[in-house]
C-alpha cells in the first residue's frame, strides 16, 4: 500500500505543481509551475509593500526640500494610489491562495485514485472531465474575473475610503495624506448636527419620491393597458405604438428636453398656460413646484414600461376566469377588482418591488431633470430635490468630500439591497425553478 | 333596458377614446417639439408657434462642419464603442445565466444572490476607484477601456433577466440532445442560442443604448475631444451654452434618439417578448 495522496498533497504545498508531476500528469504539473513562477516573481517585489500601503497609507506627504539653495518639490506618498495599488495586490495575492488550494486538494485527491489502483487521467482526459462535469463553473471564470476586478474591487475600495479621512480641504493627496479614522465619518453623518440635519432631510425625500414615482407609474401603466385592453376600443396595436414612444426615446435625452420644455421663462409649457390668461408656474425653481415636476416627468418616462408588462400580464389571464365570474353577474367592476387586478398584481409583485428599489437608486430622472436644485440654504451641499445617490454624486465630484459619500453610499446600499436581496428570495424563479419542466 | 346599455356602451367608448387622445397627445409631443426646434431657425428656446414659419437644415450643418462640435467623429466613436460592449457583454451575460440556468453546483444560489446585489451598487462609488485601476493598466482616455468596463458591467445587469427566460426552455430539448450525442457546448450554441433570440435582443439592445446616454462615466475617462462619445458632447453642450443655442441642442438630441427609435421600432415585437418573459417569472 503506497501512501501516494499525502506525498502529492505535501509535495504541491511545498510548490505547485510537484505532486501533479509526481502523480505523472507532467503537462497540468508544468502549467502550475508555471503560474506559481510568476506568482513568486510578482509578490516578492509587491506583497510586502502592500501590507505597508494598507496599514500605513503613506508615511511622507511631498514637500519642499532645499536641494543646493533651490527650493524643489519632492513627490511624496500619495495614500489613494497606494491603496488601491495594495488593495489589488492583496486581491492577486487571494486568488493565488485559492489556485494554490485547489492544486493540493487535485493532487491529494489523484493521489488516492492512485492508491485504489485507478491510473491517473491524462491531459486530454482532464479536459473532457472539466467541460463534462465542470462545465458551469469554467463557463462562469471569465465573467467572474471581470465582475471581480471593475465591480468587487471598488466596492471594497470604497468602503475603504468610509473609514479614512479623504476629505476637502484638509486631506487631498498628493499634497497632503490620508489616514485611517475609524467609525468617526459615519458618528459625523448621523449625529453632527450640520450634516445629519441635511442627512435626515434627503433621506425623507428619496422615500417619498420612491414611494410616490413606483405608485404612479404603476398604476399609471395599469390603467392605460385596460384602457386599451377594453372591449371595443379599435386599433389597438396603434394605440400601443404611439404609447410607447417615450420608452423609445433615450432617457438621458428626454429629461434633458423636459428640463427646456419646463423652463419657467421660455419653455412651451408656461407659454401655453399663458394663452389661458394663466400665469407660469415655477416649475423647476420652486421647492415644491419642482417636486411635481420630477414626478409628473417621471411618470411620462415610467408609464409605458408598465403599460408593455401589465399588457403582456392581461394576455395571460385565462378567458374562462371571466366568463365563470359572468354567469355569478359580476358587473365590469367586479370582474377587475376580484379576477383582474390579482392576477396583475400577483405576476408583477416581483417587478414593483424591485421597481422601487430601481427609484431609490434613479440617479437621471434627477440629476438630468432639476439637478437637485433648488439650493436649499439649510443643507450641507444639497437642493431640494437631491436624492441621496446624486448628493452622493456632488459630494464625490464637485466637492471632493470622499469619505462622506462612501458613508453615505454604504447606508444607502444596505437599504436598497437588503430590500431586493429579501424579495428576490421570495420569488418564484429561486424558489422553485425546477417546476417548469 | 337595450337602448340604455348600448347608451351606457358608448358614452364609455367615447371618454376612452378621449383619454387615449389625450394620452397620445401627451407621449408624441415633446418628441414633436423637439424634432420641430430642430429645424427652426435662429437660436432661441422660444417660439411663437409650434410649426416653424421655415425650416432649416443649418444646425445639422454646424454639428458635423463646425470645429467646435465633432459630430460626425463623436458618432464614429460611439457607435464603435456601442458595438463592441454590446458584442462582449451579450456574450458574458449568456455564459453567466446558462451556466446558472442549466447546471447545479455548490454555491449557485450564493453567486445569484451576489450578482443582484451587486447590481444594486450606486455606480459612481465605484468610478473613482475604475478611474484608478485604469490608470493603472494607462487605459485613460481609450475606448477600449470603456469597452472592457461596459462589457464587465454587463452580467450585473442581464445575467438574472436572461436566466428567468432561458428557465422557460424546457429541459428536455436538452436532454433529447444529450442522447444524441451533443456535448455541453454543443447544447448551448444549437438549443439554447436559436431559442433565446428574444432575451438576446433585449439585452443586446440596452448594452448599444448604454453608450449612447451614459455621460458621467464617459466623461471621467474620455479627455480629449476627439475621443468623445455622443453623449459626453451633448451634456457639454448643455452645461456651456445653458439655453443659449437650444435648437443645436435639438438637432444633436435627434441625431442621437433617432437610431435607436429605429432600432425599437424594428424589435419592437421580440422586445416586448424579452421583457415579460424574463420578468413574469421574476
Amino acid at each position: 500500500m503506497q501512501r501516494h495522496k499525502a506525498k502529492a498533497g505535501i509535495l504541491s504545498a511545498i510548490f505547485m505543481g510537484l505532486g501533479q508531476i509526481y502523480n505523472r500528469q507532467f503537462i497540468k504539473g508544468l502549467m502550475f509551475i508555471a503560474v506559481e513562477a510568476v506568482a513568486l516573481i510578482y509578490f516578492i517585489s509587491n506583497l510586502g509593500r502592500a501590507f505597508w500601503g494598507m496599514t500605513t497609507l503613506g508615511e511622507s506627504p511631498s514637500r519642499l526640500e532645499k536641494v543646493k539653495g533651490i527650493a524643489k518639490m519632492v513627490p511624496g506618498d500619495h495614500s489613494i494610489v497606494i491603496l488601491i495599488e495594495s488593495l489589488i495586490t492583496l486581491l492577486f495575492f487571494v486568488l493565488f491562495l485559492i489556485v494554490w488550494y485547489m492544486n493540493i486538494r487535485d493532487a491529494y485527491k489523484i493521489g488516492a485514485e492512485r492508491e485504489n489502483g485507478r491510473p491517473s487521467h491524462t491531459f486530454k482526459q482532464s479536459v473532457r472531465y472539466i467541460l463534462d462535469y465542470k462545465f458551469a463553473q469554467s463557463f462562469l471564470l471569465l465573467p467572474g474575473m471581470g465582475i471581480l476586478f471593475f465591480t468587487i474591487m471598488p466596492i471594497i475600495f470604497m468602503i475603504m475610503l468610509a473609514f479614512t479621512n479623504y476629505a476637502a480641504p484638509n486631506h487631498i493627496p498628493p499634497a497632503k495624506l490620508v489616514d485611517w479614522v475609524g467609525f468617526e465619518t459615519f458618528r459625523n453623518l448621523l449625529v453632527l448636527k450640520t450634516w445629519s440635519h441635511t442627512f435626515y432631510g434627503v433621506l425623507t425625500w428619496t422615500i417619498i419620491w420612491a414611494v410616490l414615482s413606483t405608485i404612479t407609474t404603476y398604476f399609471g401603466g395599469m390603467l392605460v393597458a385596460l384602457l386599451i385592453n377594453q372591449k371595443g376600443i379599435r386599433f389597438k396595436g396603434m394605440w400601443r405604438m404611439l404609447l410607447i414612444i417615450p420608452y423609445a426615446i433615450p432617457q438621458m435625452i428626454s429629461l434633458l428636453l423636459m428640463r427646456n420644455l419646463f423652463n419657467g421663462q421660455f419653455g412651451p409649457i408656461n407659454q401655453y398656460l399663458g394663452f389661458f390668461g394663466l400665469d407660469g408656474l415655477p416649475w423647476l425653481t420652486d421647492p415644491f413646484w419642482a417636486k411635481v415636476t420630477v414626478i409628473v416627468v417621471n411618470m411620462w418616462v415610467g408609464i409605458p414600461v408598465s403599460m408593455l408588462l401589465i399588457m403582456g400580464v392581461l394576455t395571460t389571464i385565462p378567458r374562462d376566469m371571466y366568463e365563470a365570474a359572468e354567469v355569478d353577474g359580476a358587473t365590469n367592476y367586479q370582474k377587475f377588482r376580484i379576477v383582474t387586478l390579482p392576477m396583475i398584481l400577483f405576476s408583477t409583485a416581483p417587478t414593483l418591488i424591485m421597481q422601487f428599489a430601481g427609484n431609490i437608486n434613479n440617479f437621471n430622472a434627477i440629476f438630468l431633470l432639476t439637478g437637485g436644485n433648488p439650493v436649499n440654504g439649510n443643507y450641507q451641499y444639497a437642493g431640494s430635490t437631491d436624492l441621496l445617490v446624486t448628493w452622493l454624486y456632488k459630494l464625490t465630484l464637485d466637492q471632493n468630500k470622499n469619505n462622506m459619500a462612501s458613508a453615505i453610499g454604504i447606508i444607502l446600499f444596505i437599504i436598497v439591497a437588503g430590500f431586493s436581496l429579501y424579495n428576490y428570495r421570495r420569488t418564484k424563479s429561486f424558489q422553485e425553478e425546477d417546476m417548469i419542466q | 333596458m337595450i337602448i340604455g346599455r348600448k347608451a351606457v356602451n358608448f358614452i364609455r367608448l367615447g371618454l376612452s377614446y378621449i383619454v387615449l387622445v389625450a394620452l397620445a397627445i401627451a407621449a408624441i409631443y415633446p418628441a414633436l417639439w423637439i424634432l420641430l426646434a430642430s429645424f427652426r431657425p435662429g437660436k432661441s428656446l422660444y417660439s411663437k408657434t409650434l410649426i416653424p414659419e421655415q425650416f432649416t437644415l443649418a444646425h445639422y450643418k454646424e454639428l458635423f462642419t463646425s470645429p467646435v462640435y465633432m459630430f460626425g467623429t463623436w458618432y464614429a466613436n460611439t457607435l464603435k464603442i456601442a458595438v463592441f460592449s454590446m458584442l462582449i457583454g451579450v456574450v458574458l451575460t449568456l455564459l453567466t445565466s446558462y451556466a446558472l440556468s442549466r447546471f447545479r453546483f455548490k454555491s449557485r444560489k450564493t453567486t445569484m444572490s451576489t450578482l443582484l446585489i451587486l447590481g444594486m451598487f450606486p455606480g459612481f462609488m465605484s468610478m473613482i476607484a475604475i478611474y484608478l485601476l485604469l490608470k493603472e493598466f494607462n487605459l485613460l482616455d481609450t475606448h477600449l477601456a470603456l469597452i472592457i468596463v461596459y462589457a464587465a458591467g454587463a452580467p450585473l445587469g442581464g445575467t438574472l433577466i436572461a436566466k428567468g427566460f432561458l428557465d422557460t426552455i424546457p429541459r428536455s430539448l436538452d436532454e433529447a440532445a444529450r442522447i444524441d450525442g451533443a456535448s455541453n457546448f454543443g447544447i448551448f450554441t444549437r438549443i439554447i442560442l436559436p431559442l433565446s433570440r428574444p432575451m438576446i435582443t433585449y439585452i443586446a439592445l440596452t448594452l448599444f443604448v448604454g453608450p449612447w446616454v451614459d455621460f458621467i462615466f464617459a466623461k471621467l475617462i474620455l479627455r480629449t475631444k476627439e475621443n468623445w462619445t455622443v453623449a459626453v458632447g451633448m451634456w457639454d453642450m448643455v452645461n456651456t451654452m445653458q439655453n443659449s443655442n437650444f435648437t443645436l441642442f435639438a438637432a444633436g438630441a435627434v441625431l442621437i434618439s433617432v437610431p435607436i427609435m429605429i432600432l425599437f421600432g424594428f424589435l419592437q415585437r421580440l422586445l416586448v417578448d424579452g421583457l415579460t418573459a424574463g420578468a413574469s417569472k421574476g
